[in-house]
């Protein structure tokens, strides 16, 4: 062995114990700052539109009839009984807002070509699932609050 | 078995040994190579002399500047992720970062901090090389190059006070901006360049951004770049005390015969 091999510090001297916790210290705060940093790349607060939110007044939804809400992305859908539900406008497929085709009753997908029932059932194309239904509820004005945090399964219909 | 056999053991295997392009035998060539072969290590001596690396030959002033820049590097690109150099925002989104995001005012002040101590470590950098004569030839042009680093760092400085949109930062941007505007001769028009118009306003804000987070840390980081090249270039550092290193190392060669 040569001499540099004396020199390296062994962990059971003064100095190799030192520096071991010196390296110690460095490694905890290194990984200390990365927690931190992870911690902080996922906002504590968004600005982002409430999932709950006022569609206005039931008299403005006729019977039998399907309304493009397209800023907060639903349908409302109130059929010929007065009956009324809340249906996302967004394709099950890839996230596209899709558009309504009054004459057909037909809902359709502008990016891959799907097309869905009146009612959000598939009829072609690509998308896996029909289009999902939100919870609705009529406020004490007679005014429809829409929650697109709740879905609700398709037999959901809010009788007024 | 140390630390070091381990690495040595490591070396030998194949996913290694084409990560860091051979090298790694024991000799001086291999020793050479293993510099010479590494994109990141290439920067730097082959060789130094045992007493340039002295804590007393430089108070470490240069390595401190460099690891400041780069902390100010990676705070400064976190608290882009929740800045925007925008009048409406700015200001609310500096206080989000202080009061609302997880560890948001630890880093804010890692980087305030950093800065000013990059400016007093990057000052008394300049002062050490000042008295141990190392602006002398041949090292002349890196002391150039020093002083355009000392004054990117003022700049990044000035540039970044502008940035949390609050009355200490509008106020004592109106006071650095009516400095410009006495620069004879062209002052007003490069009062008004420099803000992007009459008065501290949305330009100034987004040029102040610019400037802070793109043009100047590029400049930076190319002028460190060839100040630390040139280091090596001009015949290593220059100690605080004792006889400059490069003479040494000539006359060491001579003796040595090679």
């Amino acid at each position: 062995m040569d001499k540099k091999d004396d020199k390296e510090p062994k962990f059971h001297d003064r100095r190799g114990f030192l520096s071991a916790i010196g390296v110690g210290c460095l490694g905890a705060a290194c990984l200390g700052s990365g927690v931190l940093s992870i911690e902080y790349l996922s906002p504590n607060s968004v600005l982002e539109p409430s999932p709950r939110f006022n569609a206005g007044s039931l008299e403005k939804y006729a019977p039998g009839s399907v309304t493009e809400d397209l800023e907060h992305g639903i349908y409302l859908v109130r059929n010929r009984s007065g009956a009324i539900y809340a249906m996302s406008a967004v394709c099950t497929h890839l996230g596209c807002l899709t558009f309504y085709k009054q004459q057909e009753n037909i809902i359709a997908c502008p990016c891959h070509g799907s097309k869905f029932t009146g009612e959000g059932e598939v009829i072609q194309g690509p998308a896996p699932a029909p289009l999902p239904r939100y919870y609705v509820e009529l406020n004490e004005r007679s005014q429809l609050i829409v929650d697109k945090s709740q879905l609700v399964d398709d037999s959901f219909l809010l009788k007024v | 078995m140390t630390t070091n056999s381990i690495l040595e053991k490591l070396k030998t295997l194949q996913p290694i040994r084409s990560i860091y392009r051979g090298g790694g035998s024991a000799s001086n060539l291999g020793r050479s190579l293993t510099i010479f072969n590494n994109f990141f290590l290439h920067v730097l001596p082959v060789k130094v002399r045992r007493k340039s690396i002295d804590f007393g030959a430089t108070l470490y002033l240069g390595y401190v500047s460099f690891v400041l820049f780069g902390v100010l590097v990676i705070t400064g690109i976190l608290l882009m992720l929740y800045y925007r150099p925008a009048v409406p925002h700015a200001y609310h989104d500096m206080k989000d970062l202080t009061f609302v995001v997880s560890s948001g005012a630890f880093l804010r002040n890692m980087h305030r901090w950093s800065a000013h101590l990059m400016v007093v470590v990057v000052f008394l950098h300049m002062l050490r090389v000042f008295f141990a004569g190392a602006y002398k030839p041949p090292r002349e042009f890196n002391w150039v190059i020093g002083t355009l680093l000392l004054i990117m760092t003022l700049l990044l400085s000035y540039t970044g006070y502008l940035l949390p949109w609050d009355q200490l930062a509008y106020w004592a941007v109106n006071v650095g901006a009516n400095m410009v505007n006495a620069t004879p001769f062209m002052g007003p028009k490069l009062k008004f360049v420099l803000l992007g118009g009459h008065g501290i306003g949305e330009n100034a804000l987004v040029r102040f951004y610019v400037l802070h987070c793109v043009i100047i840390p590029i400049f930076a980081v190319i002028a460190i770049g060839v100040h630390f090249w040139r280091v090596r270039k001009d015949g290593g550092i220059r100690p605080l005390f004792g006889p400059d290193s490069d003479k040494v190392e000539s006359e060491a060669n001579q003796k040595e015969g090679d």
